[in-house]
């Protein structure tokens, strides 16, 4: 009964889910909005439980002093320092809560996406050493690629930065294009196994 | 006056046909006219209504010329309706002769849909026909996938070394196709650990993914018979702000070392910053996701990579589960049809026979 529940409620609803996309009426566009506003209150009871989870992993980290338990006295004290702002001074334009948010969690997260840079030029270096014929098409094809795009590209031979496009254009994306028919496939294959019961590993397995 | 006006006279927009909006869910008229002689000399054309019985004109907007249709998309549909198209040019306005009576209404089914609801069809009576041969103990083959034989040594390693396991499932909600496989993948990966009893950090961005996840992974050990080993802390919530999320994974990384890495899911940007981060720590890394932009980045940085529907095709092949099985198959002679429509459609366009359009989707 425990797995009996969950999967006629899946069916009930990934199956009316499907007539209500095929329905364009007004009472099918308010069913698949009433669906998605109990998602939003389904999702706030599960932030209380997420929450309740990060307080209760760092509280343990530094109850029990583990290794680098003040790391989490930042968590927290971020967290509960940032509610009471949010909630005692609200959360408009020229709140508090906005002017840290902006020039504090903004900067921090455009400073992670900066190391992207770097991140790249490691991965590059690695990817790029010609190791197997694969890895030596690879360096072949981003170097033409980046030389045809750079405007000294055109300097070398006048060729090279339609190639360089051709390369994206064509094999780049016929490959691009093959991969994203798999993941079509596959996306309608998954959720019509969960939908039909065929799949229950989120249950836990067969049984 | 008269006489520079009739000089100057401006032919007005011709047969104006005013419909019902297609597969719509009312409220809409859609008004189309026949370009006015001298479409090149007006500045625009100005849509007027008249709300029946009342035959008052109200002007409900205007488009440039070289149009010849507009969209009303705030009719009444209990309300009968004519328009009225008129060319303007300077202050000078020439009307259209009005259209037919017309009435805006909500349908039922959406037509341009038809070729989805067929496919979905065709795709269950795949299933359902491999499913049903799987379940007779027909055999069927499924090519190796690397990226999934190496599932049982990356866990194994993990418990050789003592390390955890690190199981990102995506930076998507629930509602993307790539967590919902994810969580598959990750119910067969926690079984393995329940088995050999190795710590896994599941670490999420979503409140829904995270109580999704930890009831997988709950679950998976009560599979194995040791609920008493699953512990509150292998399944963790982070943060919703992507860049933090990548932080305070970079950070699990760094701190806890874990032997294996698994990155399933949807990614976006943070993709590298998490797969570097783990290649030079010297995990084992399986990655897979169905974005295409990031696929690239976990080919360079991980150890195997699964690429674009191998995601799907995990949770049967971890399994080894006959239907599941069987669902694979359908999945590739859903394929294998699409191939052959797709060059057969395109092959009699060179013949001016246009069938591809049967496969736009609105």
């Amino acid at each position: 009964m425990k797995r009996r529940i969950p999967l006629i409620i899946c069916f009930a609803i990934g199956i009316l889910m499907i007539i209500q996309f095929m329905i364009p009426h007004p009472i099918s566009r308010e069913f698949g909005s009433t669906v998605n506003k109990w998602y939003i209150v389904l999702a706030a009871f599960a932030l209380v439980l997420a929450i309740g989870n990060l307080i209760r992993h760092h509280g343990t980290k530094i109850r029990r002093k583990k290794t680098n338990w003040p790391y989490s006295i930042v968590t927290l004290t971020s967290m509960v320092a940032m509610s009471i702002i949010g909630f005692a001074g609200g959360v408009d334009p020229k709140s508090l809560y906005q002017t840290i948010y902006l020039n504090v969690l903004a900067p921090l997260g455009s400073t992670m996406f900066a190391l992207l840079a770097y991140y790249m030029a490691s991965a590059a270096y690695r990817s790029f050493r010609a190791r197997s014929l694969e890895a030596t098409l690879l360096l072949a094809a981003a170097f033409i690629v980046m030389i045809g795009f750079m405007p000294f590209g055109q300097y070398i031979s006048p060729r090279l930065p339609a190639f360089a496009e051709w390369i994206m254009k064509v094999p780049n994306m016929a490959s691009q294009r093959g991969i994203m028919f798999g993941v079509a496939f596959g996306s309608i294959a998954t959720a019509l196994k969960i939908i039909l019961g065929i799949e229950r590993s989120w249950l836990g397995g067969k049984k | 006056m008269a006489f520079l006006l009739l000089i100057f006279s401006i032919a007005p927009p011709t047969q104006v046909q005013a419909i019902d909006k297609p597969n719509d869910a009312g409220s809409a008229i859609i008004i189309e006219w026949g370009f006015s002689k001298d479409d090149e000399a007006i500045e625009k054309y100005v849509i007027f209504r008249s709300t029946l019985p009342d035959t008052m004109r109200v002007k409900i907007g205007s488009i440039i010329r070289g149009n010849n249709s507009f969209e009303d998309d705030n009719t009444d549909d209990k309300k009968q309706y004519i328009y009225i198209v008129a060319a303007v040019k300077d202050d000078a306005t020439f009307y259209s002769m009005p259209s037919d009576i017309v009435q805006s209404s909500p349908q039922f089914f959406n037509t341009g849909r038809t070729n989805i609801l067929v496919c979905i069809l065709v795709f269950i009576i795949l299933l359902v026909f491999f499913v049903q041969r799987a379940r007779m103990g027909k055999k069927l083959f499924v090519r190796k996938i690397p990226g999934l034989d190496a599932v049982e040594e990356a866990v194994g390693r993990a418990t050789e070394m003592g390390k955890p396991i690190l199981y990102v499932p995506g930076l998507g909600d629930i509602d993307w196709t790539a967590t919902i496989a994810s969580m598959n993948i990750l119910g067969e990966v926690a079984k393995k650990i329940a088995r050999y009893d190795t710590p896994i950090i599941v670490a999420n961005r979503w409140s829904v993914v995270y109580t999704v996840s930890k009831e997988v992974v709950r679950e998976a050990f009560i599979e194995e018979g040791r609920p008493d080993r699953f512990k509150e802390d292998y399944v963790r919530y982070l943060t919703e702000a992507q860049f933090g999320f990548a932080a305070a994974v970079n950070g699990i990384m760094l701190r806890e070392q874990p032997a294996t890495n698994f990155f399933i899911g949807r990614f976006w940007a943070e993709s590298l910053i998490m797969a570097e981060t783990g290649a030079q720590t010297g995990a084992i890394q399986i990655a897979g996701s169905d974005s295409v932009l990031q696929l690239p980045f976990f080919v360079a940085a991980c150890d195997y990579t699964l690429i674009g529907e191998e995601l799907y095709a995990a949770s049967a092949y971890l399994s080894h589960e006959p239907l599941l099985m069987g669902s694979l198959k359908a999945q590739d002679y859903g394929k294998l049809i699409v191939f052959v429509i797709l060059i057969l459609f395109t092959l009699l366009s060179f013949f001016n026979i246009d069938l591809l359009h049967l496969l736009e989707v609105q």
